[in-house]
């Protein structure tokens, strides 16, 4: 019984962690039609940044706004100076955002190094919580919290702001988002920036779960790619159900059948993409 | 007759060749310097271990003038990103390009499987640092030799030292989920099942796990110790999530060769402390080459040597020895495989000969991780001596079980 409740709680927060990275993954993927491959590589930065703010402010949570600022804004300039360039070649856009990705993981390694680096956890949230000789780590159950958090903030910015209807908007029809007047390329920035801020900060919290290592670009991808094509592009409902689902069955699956565990992450993928192409919640077609 | 282009062609080509034949090959081979590669890895995620490799190797270089036996030594380094068919790649352009006489590499197990035939259709001298058991038991390469340890050398020892000294009854084994991971564990469980103690679970995690928090909820409590097969920083950050779950004190953690190496230790904290590992080496061995080795090291970069700043400092020291014995000269490949696999040799790791595998037979140290000036070091408190890959078992009868794997030896005390 205790192992399952552990289980469960590992799974909610992998799940939550997943999400900080997938959200912005999959609104970018939604609304400029491209799998931007550089989000490993922005979490990563994101990570390594946090690690070098922390020396100077030994606060996690400011750590992680100031890190989120700063991908942010290198978000921003990608999309700017690099994807606009390109626009309306979206294989080429693709290509690059692979080849930033990997000039990033080598100036991670020049700038910090090839050893991993630990993000220390906040004092008061070392200690793991004890229930009923239950005892978890606290401060995942923090970023299970943090990510329920963010989602709620995303849902109301989405639904609520006239913002996100200019993305809902062009999420679904681009040319008509066009035509009726809304400035398609400025929301571009803005959902780039706010997408790279995302998986920038989310590296942050994540640091003190994974560390900052070189790989960790390469760890976190292939999962934001699992979690938005199983949820659906451009949704965030697709990306939060989606990252508690795979959560779920990597963690599940893991445990059950530790000899399969690749097969069991990218197999509902499979599933999903040879069944239902747009995905649970998505309303295009991968 | 006029001089055409066709006839210009002619001519120039025969002089070409003719001053290409005509030059003395061999008196220029054995005048110039050696040319000496490492295959190593700059990039990616074992370019940490792979830069020490380097480093290392520059620095005996240098306290020697870039001299051996009296020949000057050029080095030429090639950059492999610990993928096996770049790795290909790149020996064939330090090979065929560089012309270098030996190598010293590749850093991984998957880069010198991948190098393996090649090695041998070039007749490569190769000194080793990946620890791929068959290399040098049932498929031995013949120009493969191998200063450092083979993935269960080091684990084996400490299986021993567990069941032994610790006392341990039962333990869990836990490890990356590749060839060199099982190769460990299986190693490590042999002994210890041989003497006495169960292995009660065994637990193998996929190399890029994002998050090791599943399979520590599994982990049995009702055991004596776990041993980490892990490495680069995967070990490091399953401890410190082990330690998140608040395990640390309840269950004893032993480590294999690479799990808390001096480069991982010096990112960490005092919740490292008292943990036992192996290994071949440790920057705290108090001989005179490995004092003079380590204080020059910390002074040019600031931290310990580990395990592959180690490796190819070793190397460098079996190559040196070799040379001196043949007098410089490198060129007779067969000669130099004679007495390379006969050589005994004093180096940073202790003694070190070699069996005839061409694997290295030497001292295994068993490390406890303590503080000192400051900084987290692995003492050494208990030396094997003269440890080779087949432990205490006979070779002949070693051999002809199947290789150690995810599956042999068979694990009889599981517990579900």
């Amino acid at each position: 019984m205790q192992y399952w409740i552990i289980q469960t709680l590992n799974s909610l927060a992998l799940g939550g962690l997943l999400f900080l990275l997938a959200a912005g993954f999959s609104l970018i993927f939604g609304l400029m039609r491209i799998a931007n491959l550089t989000h490993g590589s922005l979490y990563m930065l994101g990570a390594y940044v946090g690690v070098t703010v922390l020396k100077f402010v030994p606060n996690l949570w400011l750590a992680a706004l100031i890190g989120g600022a700063v991908i942010a804004v290198f978000g921003g300039l990608i999309e700017r100076f690099i994807l606009r360039a390109l626009a309306g070649n979206a294989l080429g856009q693709v290509l690059v955002t692979l080849g930033i990705s990997f000039i990033v993981a080598d100036f991670c390694l020049i700038v910090w190094g090839g050893d991993p680096i630990p993000v220390q956890t906040p004092l008061a949230l070392r200690l793991p919580l004890r229930v009923g000789g239950v005892a978890f780590p606290t401060y995942r159950l923090v970023v299970l919290g943090i990510a329920v958090v963010t989602a709620i903030a995303l849902y109301l910015l989405m639904e609520r702001t006239r913002i996100g209807a200019m993305i809902r908007a062009g999420v679904d029809d681009m040319q008509m988002a066009r035509a009726v007047g809304i400035p398609v390329s400025k929301l571009f920035t803005t959902v780039f920036c706010l997408g790279a801020g995302l998986a920038g900060a989310g590296g942050i919290i994540g640091g003190p779960i994974m560390s900052a290592y070189p790989g960790l670009d390469a760890d976190m991808l292939p999962l934001a790619l699992i979690v938005v094509m199983l949820g659906g592009v451009g949704s965030l409902l697709g990306a939060f159900v989606g990252s508690f689902l795979i959560g779920a069955i990597y963690t599940f699956g893991t445990a059950l059948l530790p000899d399969l565990a690749y097969v069991i992450l990218f197999l509902p993928m499979i599933v999903v993409i040879a069944f239902r192409p747009r995905g649970l919640f998505g309303r295009q077609t991968v | 007759m006029t001089f055409n282009r066709r006839r210009f062609i002619q001519a120039a080509g025969a002089g070409m060749s003719a001053s290409a034949l005509g030059f003395p090959a061999v008196v220029r081979a054995q005048s110039g310097p050696m040319r000496l590669g490492l295959m190593t890895v700059k990039t990616g995620p074992l370019a940490s271990g792979g830069i020490d490799m380097e480093r290392a190797l520059v620095q005996y270089l240098k306290e020697r003038n870039s001299t051996m036996a009296g020949r000057k030594v050029e080095l030429f380094v090639g950059d492999s990103g610990g993928v096996p068919a770049q790795s290909r790649t790149k020996l064939q352009e330090l090979v065929e390009r560089d012309k270098i006489q030996i190598m010293i590499g590749p850093l991984d197990t998957a880069s010198a499987l991948a190098s393996d035939d090649y090695i041998r259709q070039q007749q490569l001298l190769t000194l080793s640092v990946a620890a791929a058991e068959d290399m040098t038991q049932r498929k031995p390469n013949p120009w493969f030799t191998r200063g450092t340890s083979t993935s269960s050398q080091c684990a084996m020892p400490l299986a021993d030292y567990c069941a032994k000294t610790l006392k341990y009854k039962r333990m869990i084994t836990i490890a990356d989920d590749i060839a060199y991971g099982h190769e460990m564990c299986a190693g490590f469980q042999r002994v210890f099942e041989d003497a006495g103690g169960k292995i009660v679970q065994k637990l193998f995690s996929p190399l890029t796990v994002p998050d090791y928090g599943t399979y520590i909820a599994q982990l049995k409590s009702n055991v004596d110790g776990i041993f980490l097969g892990f490495a680069g920083s995967n070990g490091f950050r399953f401890f410190r999530q082990f330690n998140e779950y608040g395990l640390r004190g309840k269950i004893a953690v032993v480590g294999g060769m690479t799990a808390f190496d001096e480069a991982v230790l010096r990112n960490m904290g005092d919740e490292a402390l008292g943990i036992v590992t192996s290994c071949w080496y440790s920057a705290e061995i108090e001989n005179a080459i490995n004092k003079r080795f380590a204080a020059n090291f910390r002074v040019d970069w600031g931290y310990d040597p580990g395990f592959y700043a180690a490796a190819t400092y070793v190397e460098a020291a079996v190559l040196d020895a070799t040379l001196e014995k043949l007098k410089g000269k490198i060129e007779d490949k067969e000669a130099f495989m004679k007495t390379v696999r006969a050589i005994k040799v004093d180096t940073a790791r202790g003694p070190v000969q070699f069996d005839k595998y061409g694997n290295v037979v030497g001292s295994i140290y068993i490390r406890k991780v303590e503080r000192k000036d400051g900084r987290l070091v692995n003492r050494v408190i208990h030396t094997y001596p003269n440890v080779s890959q087949f432990w205490t078992y006979k070779p002949e009868e070693f051999l002809k079980d199947p290789v150690y794997s995810r599956d042999w030896p068979p694990a009889k005390n599981l517990e579900l």
